[in-house]
């Protein structure tokens, strides 16, 4: 796909007019996208944004791409049918929490066992949205919505966790807020051979206005987020003064780093194959109330399983040579009737 | 391949009906399938029924875990495996005692009097040893110590005697081949290559088929040898096959008559997986399969693969299918090309998984939210699934559009002759990707719209990587022509009556009604689907009475011929035998006002020809009357 001709944001923009409420983070996300699309070196008509339902879902209708707006929750078994078939595309997932960890908790987790080279963005908004504001698979226990009159009794995913438990061989996260990093952890998803999945919060301003403001408005961004950062020790804060160290039990805490000496912090490897520090990392935080690491955790090399399926393809031809019916259908035993 | 036949020639007739019963893990599969390649190989049309539990290892000795395998065998054409077996061999007492019943008056049973222990006989539910009772003196009995011969000539070769037990199946078949004179060869040479690398199991097979084959001759069981002559079938090249092979190989033949690869999204599922397992081995023509998390995934990766531009088609049965009806439905609205595939088994829910019925038709036709329609081709032989599956990738690639193409565990499982096609002679599968814009909008530019459609109302396949015509498509209402999502009231009617409309005009390309028959009949059977067989036999019987009856195999359900309700009309009484509880009956009566009859068979069994044609008899006194 090298060469592709030079666009520009519009380029990549449909006629369509965009539906989502005023103030929505899905459009810094969406112009996040289209000011990355330009940069990398690709053709809208090799690119294919497929999404399920929900508000993140409406995605697609606003890339001058390919795309399909699927149904609810299956966006990565459609994604990855069309990868398998055509591995020559840019195939790209848009969902939201409800989408891809509830109805569609099943196809996310083996798209990213399978490494299917699909890129997976997930728009957290802690909330359903569509439907007008009920609990999700990532609303923090007691939050009271439409659904849960007396607060939520359920556990919440950490979409992370999720992702590293299933094998992911990328995972990151980034934010609404910050369109900078979007468009620097979409380039790197982009660039990874197999699936990726990109966390992305988002804020609702209508059902769940302001869920992640303790974490990525400017004035606190410094102290509460924690940007990993390959090959270098994890240490955040406006003086970077606090770090993060893996204690006895195996758990990343934060640390001031005064108290432990640099050496003691985590010197971050998103390469590295055994998935238990990555893993660590991602349950920092239990809620976007604590320092929260944004960045890539994990970004592992391993077999993307479109290529798997044409190897198969091709070393089948290549051993047995090109399929002949006429012989097939004489592959059991035969007679003739004269 | 060199044969002796070393039987008699025997008594010879135009046909017998075996069935082979026994545990599940006596190989009674296995058993009646290679009777039946040797039965083919020899000349002989014929058909099979297998039945088995669906636990993989039902209780051993238990009716529960019987494990029947019935074929007829004849020098003439048959269409069905034989209403009452002929012979029944017995390999223990839970298969007498669970298909006695089936065995007809004065046949022949043949027994493993080995596995005639108190144990065995408990399990079965008998109190006194039916082989000694008396109670089976209506029929010719054969008891052989199956197990003990099999263990004795299997002691020379130094093979175990619990090993050597496990080929008493091979002494069975032996001896069954002797009996009905069939060539040894096609087994012997079955056994090497089966087993090759096992030369113990090959060793004590080939020397239990051999003792089962001498046997005959030795206990002087010459008065029971029968042979039936070859058939005179139409001259060409024949092979054994089954529904869900040919089905496998009718896609493949689709997808090199379209030109367009094989993606298979699928998720195991009985009886359906062998298809999943055959289009696995031939990844050389290019096919992709796919063994999807689940029924969901297993149709949407194929909708996103159909996206692509390949020939898209997922399997499943009834339960699979239900999962699927969300996806489906989008695919009806995306109107991308699609072959759903149901083998279908008795239900509801889990219900019957091994055994046959035709119960998804409703579901086929209706099974989706909102209005949905699609066409909808049925099977009626195993061999015959080949050209069904070419014709449900015509329809879905020629008119972009998800098919849903029914077949049944009797047609998966079951075997014929097979007269095989030249692929030469195979028609051509014309399809056309979209390349440009095909529109100019009130500014004088070219662009592209999605749901602008051709005379056969489809709209054009524009795949990605292609350049200019990048677009959106979803599951929200389409705006007419160009795609956009629209909530306009009669937008949706209009698109509604489209999506009707273009199902509809297919029946402008699909074959006139076939009546087999005389034109007097007053009588028409319309069946669809594996009721073929029984229904072809049934009204034949009939035919050889004097009677007249008609009888129309609709192969397309969805559209109908064009002519159809013209020609139900020409008859007093149109009845309508079906493996459910009367699906197409309402079809036809909603369609065509025509006060058809049902005739309902729901035991998990296809019909005997002898049962329909008592029923349709009924119908021709009560016309009568």
């Amino acid at each position: 796909m090298a060469n592709a001709p030079v666009t520009e944001k519009k380029d990549w923009a449909t006629d369509q007019e965009v539906r989502w409420c005023p103030g929505c983070g899905d459009y810094s996300i969406l112009t996040a996208m289209q000011l990355m699309m330009p940069e990398l070196d690709v053709r809208r008509e090799n690119t294919v944004f497929i999404s399920g339902i929900g508000c993140a879902a409406r995605f697609p209708y606003y890339m001058n791409t390919y795309g399909i707006h699927s149904i609810h929750g299956r966006a990565p078994a459609f994604a990855t049918g069309l990868a398998m078939a055509r591995p020559d595309l840019d195939v790209w997932v848009v969902g939201g929490d409800g989408d891809m960890l509830s109805i569609g908790g099943n196809h996310l987790i083996h798209a990213l066992r399978r490494n299917v080279d699909v890129n997976i963005l997930l728009f957290n908004n802690m909330i359903y949205g569509l439907t007008k504001g009920q609990y999700s698979p990532t609303s923090e226990v007691g939050k009271v919505t439409k659904s849960s009159p007396y607060g939520s009794i359920d556990q919440p995913f950490n979409a992370a966790s999720l992702a590293i438990g299933a094998e992911a061989s990328f995972v990151a996260r980034t934010h609404d807020m910050d369109r900078k990093h979007m468009q620097e952890m979409f380039t790197r998803a982009h660039a990874h051979s197999g699936a990726s999945l990109v966390e992305v919060y988002q804020n609702c301003n209508v059902f769940n206005d302001g869920q992640f403001d303790s974490i990525s408005k400017r004035s606190v961004r410094d102290a509460m987020l924690i940007n990993l950062t390959h090959g270098e020790p994890i240490r955040f804060g406006a003086e970077n003064e606090r770090g993060v160290t893996i204690d006895r039990t195996g758990a990343a805490v934060v640390v001031e780093v005064a108290d432990v000496g640099e050496d003691a912090l985590v010197v971050h490897d998103e390469a590295q194959p055994n998935p238990a520090v990555a893993f660590a990392l991602s349950r920092l935080a239990s809620s976007p109330n604590e320092p929260t690491p944004v960045g890539v955790f994990r970004a592992v090399e391993r077999t993307e399983y479109a290529g798997a399926a044409t190897n198969q393809l091709a070393a089948a031809q290549a051993s047995k040579g090109p399929g002949d019916l006429h012989a097939l259908l004489r592959s059991n035993p035969t007679w003739d009737v004269s | 391949m060199t044969d002796v036949v070393d039987a008699p020639l025997g008594r010879e007739v135009d046909r017998v009906v075996i069935r082979f019963a026994g545990d599940s893990g006596d190989g009674m599969q296995l058993t009646g399938d290679r009777f039946t390649s040797a039965s083919a190989l020899f000349g002989n049309d014929l058909a099979t029924l297998p039945e088995f539990p669906a636990e993989i290892r039902a209780p051993q000795g238990t009716l529960a875990g019987v494990s029947a395998f019935q074929v007829q065998i004849s020098s003439e054409a048959v269409s069905t495996p034989g209403d009452e077996p002929t012979v029944l061999v017995a390999m223990n007492p839970a298969a007498l005692k669970s298909d006695l019943g089936r065995l007809a008056s004065g046949g022949t049973l043949i027994i493993n009097e080995d596995a005639f222990d108190e144990r065995n006989l408990e399990k079965a539910g008998y109190v006194d040893n039916p082989l000694e009772d008396g109670s089976l003196a209506g029929y010719t009995l054969i008891t052989i110590p199956m197990s003990k011969l099999t263990r004795e000539v299997c002691a020379d070769l130094g093979v175990k005697a619990r090993d050597a037990e496990r080929s008493k199946n091979f002494f069975a078949l032996g001896l069954v081949s002797w009996m009905y004179t069939r060539p040894t060869a096609p087994t012997l040479d079955w056994i090497d290559q089966k087993f090759a690398g096992r030369d113990a199991v090959i060793a004590a097979n080939t020397a239990a088929f051999k003792a089962g084959h001498a046997y005959g001759e030795t206990a002087e069981l010459g008065s029971h040898v029968v042979s039936v002559p070859p058939a005179t079938l139409e001259p060409g090249t024949y092979t054994s096959i089954n529904g869900n092979t040919a089905l496998s190989w009718g896609l493949i033949a689709a997808s090199q008559q379209s030109g367009l690869p094989i993606f298979l999204g699928s998720y195991p599922i009985t009886p359906a997986s062998d298809i999943l397992h055959e289009l696995a081995k031939h990844k050389n023509f290019g096919v992709r399969t796919f063994q999807a998390e689940d029924e969901i995934a297993a149709v949407s990766s194929a909708i996103g693969a159909a996206y692509g531009g390949h020939l898209a088609v997922t399997t499943t049965s009834g339960p699979g299918v239900a999962l699927k009806g969300e996806a489906i439905g989008l695919a009806v609205m995306l109107e991308l090309p699609l072959v759903i595939v149901d083998i279908q088994r008795g239900g509801p829910s889990t219900g019957l998984p091994t055994k046959t019925e035709a119960s998804d038709l409703l579901m086929a036709m209706y099974g989706r939210h909102g209005e949905s329609p699609l066409p909808i081709v049925a099977s009626y032989s195993p061999s015959q699934c080949f050209d069904a599956a070419i014709e449900a990738a015509r329809i879905a690639l020629v008119y972009k559009t998800p098919v849903m193409l029914l077949s049944d565990g009797y047609l998966a499982n079951g075997s014929e002759p097979w007269r095989l096609p030249d692929v030469d002679s195979l028609p051509s599968i014309p399809v056309e990707f979209a390349t440009e814009p095909n529109h100019v909008n009130d500014a004088g530019e070219d662009e592209f719209l999605p749901y602008k459609r051709d005379e056969k109302l489809s709209r054009p396949w524009a795949v990605p990587g292609t350049a200019d015509l990048m677009h959106r498509v979803g599951g929200l209402e389409k705006a007419e022509n160009t795609g956009n999502v629209s909530y306009d009231p009669a937008n949706h009617a209009r698109m509604t009556e489209l999506r009707q409309e273009r199902i509809a005009m297919i029946a402008n390309d699909i074959p006139l009604t076939s009546v087999e028959g005389s034109e007097d009949a007053r009588i028409a059977v319309v069946g669809w689907g594996s009721t073929w067989g029984a229904i072809r036999s049934a009204v034949r019987r009939l035919w050889a009475d004097g009677i007249d009856v008609a009888h129309i195999h609709l192969t397309h359900l969805n559209p109908f011929p064009k002519d159809l309700g013209e020609v139900l009309a020409r008859f007093d009484r149109v009845i309508v035998p079906e493996l459910n509880m009367g699906q197409l009956v309402r079809l036809l009566r909603a369609e065509f006002l025509v006060d058809a009859r049902p005739i309902n068979k729901v035991m998990g069994q296809p019909f005997t020809a002898g049962e329909l044609r008592m029923e349709i008899l009924g119908h021709v006194n009560d016309l009568e009357a």
